[in-house]
């Protein structure tokens, strides 16, 4: 049931309640709020419980950029309350339905403003722009009542009281000098009356100011206490607590979306970072953009009908836009080139919400980071990620000239864990990374991403030295294996009882879809892993470089945009 | 609200630490908020009254706890082999009350995740904060068990080196009866392990009681108490700041991650069972 009460803005909170890393507990109308402020300025209302086990937000943490719950360390971001990390899951990314309730929120003349229900922004208060706010005065009473008692306000014989459309009260004196107070319902009997003076006052005038009007309210509070206790109490409220979107009910699996470009956002920037790489800052219209996970990339839609993929590189809590590095590919069928010479700022771009291949694990002691040329974009955004939980990494950045650095003030976050390797050869690049990945060991784990023979490289290096295939992260941009599609195969569908013929020239992919079966997909080149599926029987020829060896091996799952049957017939877990 | 629950009502329950009560000679505690006096006899023996009705109600003494039944106990109270034997200490590692549903007592119990997060350094470490796939299931005597449940566990001593893989195994024997065994670190076929009794006191609130099980070489007594004292401490305040108090069955109420395989078997268990008190049932 929707109130008039559920759609007021109300002040629940005064701005000097949010000190730097702080959590707040507020409460309106018998529901509980965590308030906090990210280092970004942004104030965060949202429902004070865990989407987990129910714990109060209030007791976590807030790091700056994201809240941790105390309970088993869930994080949630700044501004969307999505979740990004679970702990006791390292590796695998947070289904990105699993976002707490958030309120609408505002800051304005020194208070914290909230409403479950509030539309549009908050009214102007005419005459309390520059304001002071008073202390805050708990009160044991209907909200009602309290505005009722707040008429007979009144410093001096001069005051006069009005209440005003949106339930506050006015009281003036003929000098100008003016109070207006809010009644903030926490519960059906129980406010909280915060007022505005209407002059910014300093230092001893302050006080005395302060001190006057509390002396005055903790009377009228006594009154109007006394009041409340001579009548029945009512109930108090029962807020709803939303349930949790029903994919969660079940343990979790890997998140399945579609090829959808379903978010509109605007460049808000477009600028050089490097030589032949643009960096752009893309805004979201309208609404929230939805929250990404490092290593998370988007996909864009360009003017010219092509769909490319981009990594994030923002850094924690930076979620009021994305930012992606772009290198122009002149020998490209045209996606890059396109950003480059035809995309300016302004420009509206289609891209579909952030999806993440490469999960990264935080429960490492130690963490490696290696990047060729462009591949830097997730490794970017990761580091920060480890960066501001204090956790240990070094980051390897292979270029070939100083003018390719790219995403320079970002790099410089990282301080002494920063090494920028220039100008190597093939030949030293191997040697580097030989020392580089001199140390495997417990809990320690490397993260590629660069161009396929660098990739491929580094994997040999490290499996060389004895790191296992689960501490070797990477992400391939491009599937550089020539494909082979010249056989044809049945596919048995196991969960649809379907068995359809893949012949030659097409792909797993093309088939189930011209039969109706919606299968996510992006690169559509085995290397994003989006059309990943499961394998009951039947052996396959991978031609993806999405899938470890490891994996190929155990012959359990397929890419099913380029790989295919081995034998005559596969069956899919579908 | 009262209990409706039979299952729980003719079933025993420990309302006081025998050793406690000698101490002080009678309490007075709650059990499905009915108030009840313990005391003990000039024969030495403890008795239990339901207040409200001067009535006497059955007793019973084991484990070092005092136990009752408001109902008619159609099953013994629950029969544990280990604490009989001669190398074992047996301690009671205290009473605590917590202002919360003992059912999300018996969650928190069977709980790794939180290791890391709550009892760091003691039970867990960050960045070690894995829950690695383990195993669940339902025995033919209808308890949960759960095994090869491994965790990272730091160790203070200077010689370990970066931690160990503890193992342990949970078992919940009734609703409001929970243990946990944890490999000895001297014999590795042997377990140490804890029991919780925990006392319904009301449907948001509950007395744990815990029994304590230690092969007796290289564990003294106090400091078992006082590790468990210490573990409990920690737990409480995130105990009594989950909303609600009370443990909700409805699964859309909570959302669940594969680290919480035995909290979902048995939040359906209770469903099953119908066990209401202390939880908001399905819709
Ligand atoms: S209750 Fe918040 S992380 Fe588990
Ligand atoms: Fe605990």
């Amino acid at each position: 049931m929707t109130t008039d009460l559920q759609s007021n803005w109300y002040p629940i909170a005064s701005s000097s309640d949010l000190p730097k890393r702080h959590v707040y507990q507020a409460q309106l109308l018998g529901r509980e709020f965590a308030v906090w402020r990210a280092d970004d300025g942004y104030v965060n209302v949202w429902e004070n419980r865990c989407l987990h086990r129910g714990v109060r937000l209030s007791i976590g943490i807030n790091n700056g950029t994201e809240l941790r719950c105390q309970y088993h360390g869930w994080r949630y971001a700044n501004r969307t309350a999505g979740c990004t990390y679970i702990p006791a899951h390292p590796a695998d990314a947070p289904a990105r339905t699993i976002c707490n309730n958030t309120y609408p929120a505002q800051e304005a003349y020194g208070l914290v403003w909230a409403g479950e229900l509030a539309v549009g922004e908050l009214p102007a208060i005419d005459g309390f722009e520059s304001a002071t706010v008073l202390r805050p005065v708990p009160i044991m009473a209907p909200q009602k009542m309290v505005n009722q008692a707040l008429l007979g306000y009144a410093w001096d014989d001069t005051c006069e009281s009005a209440e005003n459309s949106d339930g506050s009260v006015t009281i003036t004196a003929t000098d100008g000098s003016a109070v207006r107070v809010f009644v903030q319902p926490v519960d059906s009997n129980h406010s909280v009356a915060r007022a505005l003076y209407n002059r910014k006052v300093a230092g001893e005038e302050r006080i005395a100011l302060l001190k006057r009007h509390s002396w005055l309210m903790q009377e009228l509070r006594d009154r109007t206490e006394t009041q409340a206790a001579r009548q029945e109490t009512p109930a108090p409220y029962e807020p709803v607590i939303a349930k949790v979107s029903e994919d969660l009910v079940d343990i979790p699996a890997i998140s399945v979306d579609g090829r959808k470009a379903d978010l509109r956002v605007q460049v808000a920037r477009k600028e050089m970072t490097a030589d032949g790489i643009a960096s752009l800052r893309l805004e979201a219209i309208k609404d929230q953009l939805p929250t990404f996970q490092p290593g998370a990339h988007i996909d864009v839609h360009l003017p010219n009908g092509l769909v490319r993929q981009y990594s994030v590189t923002n850094g924690p809590g930076e979620t009021d836009h994305y930012t992606i590095g772009v290198k122009r590919e002149p020998d490209s069928r045209g996606g890059s080139v396109a950003i480059h010479d035809t995309v300016g700022e302004g420009d509206v771009l289609a891209i579909s919400a952030p999806r993440n291949n490469f999960p990264l694990r935080r429960d490492a002691v130690h963490t490696i980071f290696i990047a060729g040329g462009i591949g830097v974009t997730p490794l970017i955004a990761m580091a920060r990620a480890l960066n501001a939980q204090g956790l240990e990494f070094e980051f390897h950045y292979f270029v070939q000239s100083d003018d390719h650095v790219a995403f320079k003030r970002e790099l410089s976050e990282f301080e002494g864990a920063l090494n920028i390797h220039k100008g190597q050869s093939p030949k030293e690049t191997g040697e580097t990374l030989t020392e580089v990945l001199a140390n495997p060991g417990y809990a320690r784990h490397v993260y590629i991403c660069g161009p396929g023979p660098m990739l491929e490289a580094t994997r040999q290096i490290a499996a060389d030295k004895g790191w296992a295939d689960e501490a070797v992260h990477f992400e391939y941009f491009k599937n550089t294996t020539e494909l082979d599609d010249s056989n044809s195969f049945e596919i048995d569908l196991a969960r649809s009882a379907m068995t359809l013929t893949v012949p030659a020239g097409k792909s797993i992919l093309d088939v189930l879809r011209e039969n109706g079966i919606n299968m996510s997909s992006s690169c559509e080149q085995g290397a994003c892993g989006t059309c990943r599926c499961g394998v009951i029987e039947g052996d396959v020829i991978h031609q993806d470089v999405y899938l470890s060896d490891g994996e190929k091996a155990e012959g359990r799952s397929i890419m099913t945009c380029v790989s295919r049957a081995a034998s005559n017939r596969l069956i899919l877990d579908i | 609200m009262s209990c409706h629950d039979r299952i729980l009502l003719d079933d025993w329950h420990a309302v006081a630490d025998l050793e406690q009560l000698k101490s002080g000679a009678h309490l007075k505690t709650e059990l499905f908020e009915r108030v009840l006096k313990v005391s003990i006899q000039p024969n030495g023996m403890p008795a239990v009254t339901l207040c409200a009705e001067g009535r006497d109600l059955p007793v019973q003494v084991k484990y070092g706890f005092v136990w009752t039944s408001l109902g008619t106990p159609d099953r013994g109270i629950i029969d544990i082999p280990e604490a009989l034997e001669a190398d074992r200490y047996l301690v009671s590692g205290g009473s605590f009350p917590v202002k919360v549903s003992g059912l999300r007592v018996v969650e928190n119990f069977l709980d790794m995740g939180h290791f890391p997060f709550v009892h760091t350094g003691w039970l867990g470490e960050e960045p070690h904060t894995e829950v690695a796939p383990y195993q669940v299931e339902l025995t033919s005597d209808d308890e949960i068990i759960a095994t090869e449940c491994f965790f990272h566990q730091p160790v203070a001593s200077p010689t370990a080196d970066g931690g160990i893989e503890v193992e342990y195994k949970y078992r919940v024997y009734r609703p409001y009866i929970v243990a946990l065994y944890k490999t000895n670190p001297l014999y590795p076929d042997r377990m140490d392990y804890i029991v919780l009794f925990i006392q319904p006191v009301g449907p948001e609130s509950c007395v744990v009681h815990n029994m304590l099980c230690y092969i007796k070489e290289g564990m003294s007594e106090p400091d078992i108490r006082w590790f468990m004292q210490l573990i409990f401490a920690q737990d409480k305040p995130i105990l009594e700041n989950q909303i609600p108090r009370r443990l909700p069955l409805d699964p859309r109420a909570e959302t669940p991650i594969r680290a919480d395989k035995v909290a979902i078997l048995y939040r359906r268990w209770l469903r099953d069972h119908d066990v209401n008190y202390g939880a908001i049932p399905a819709a």
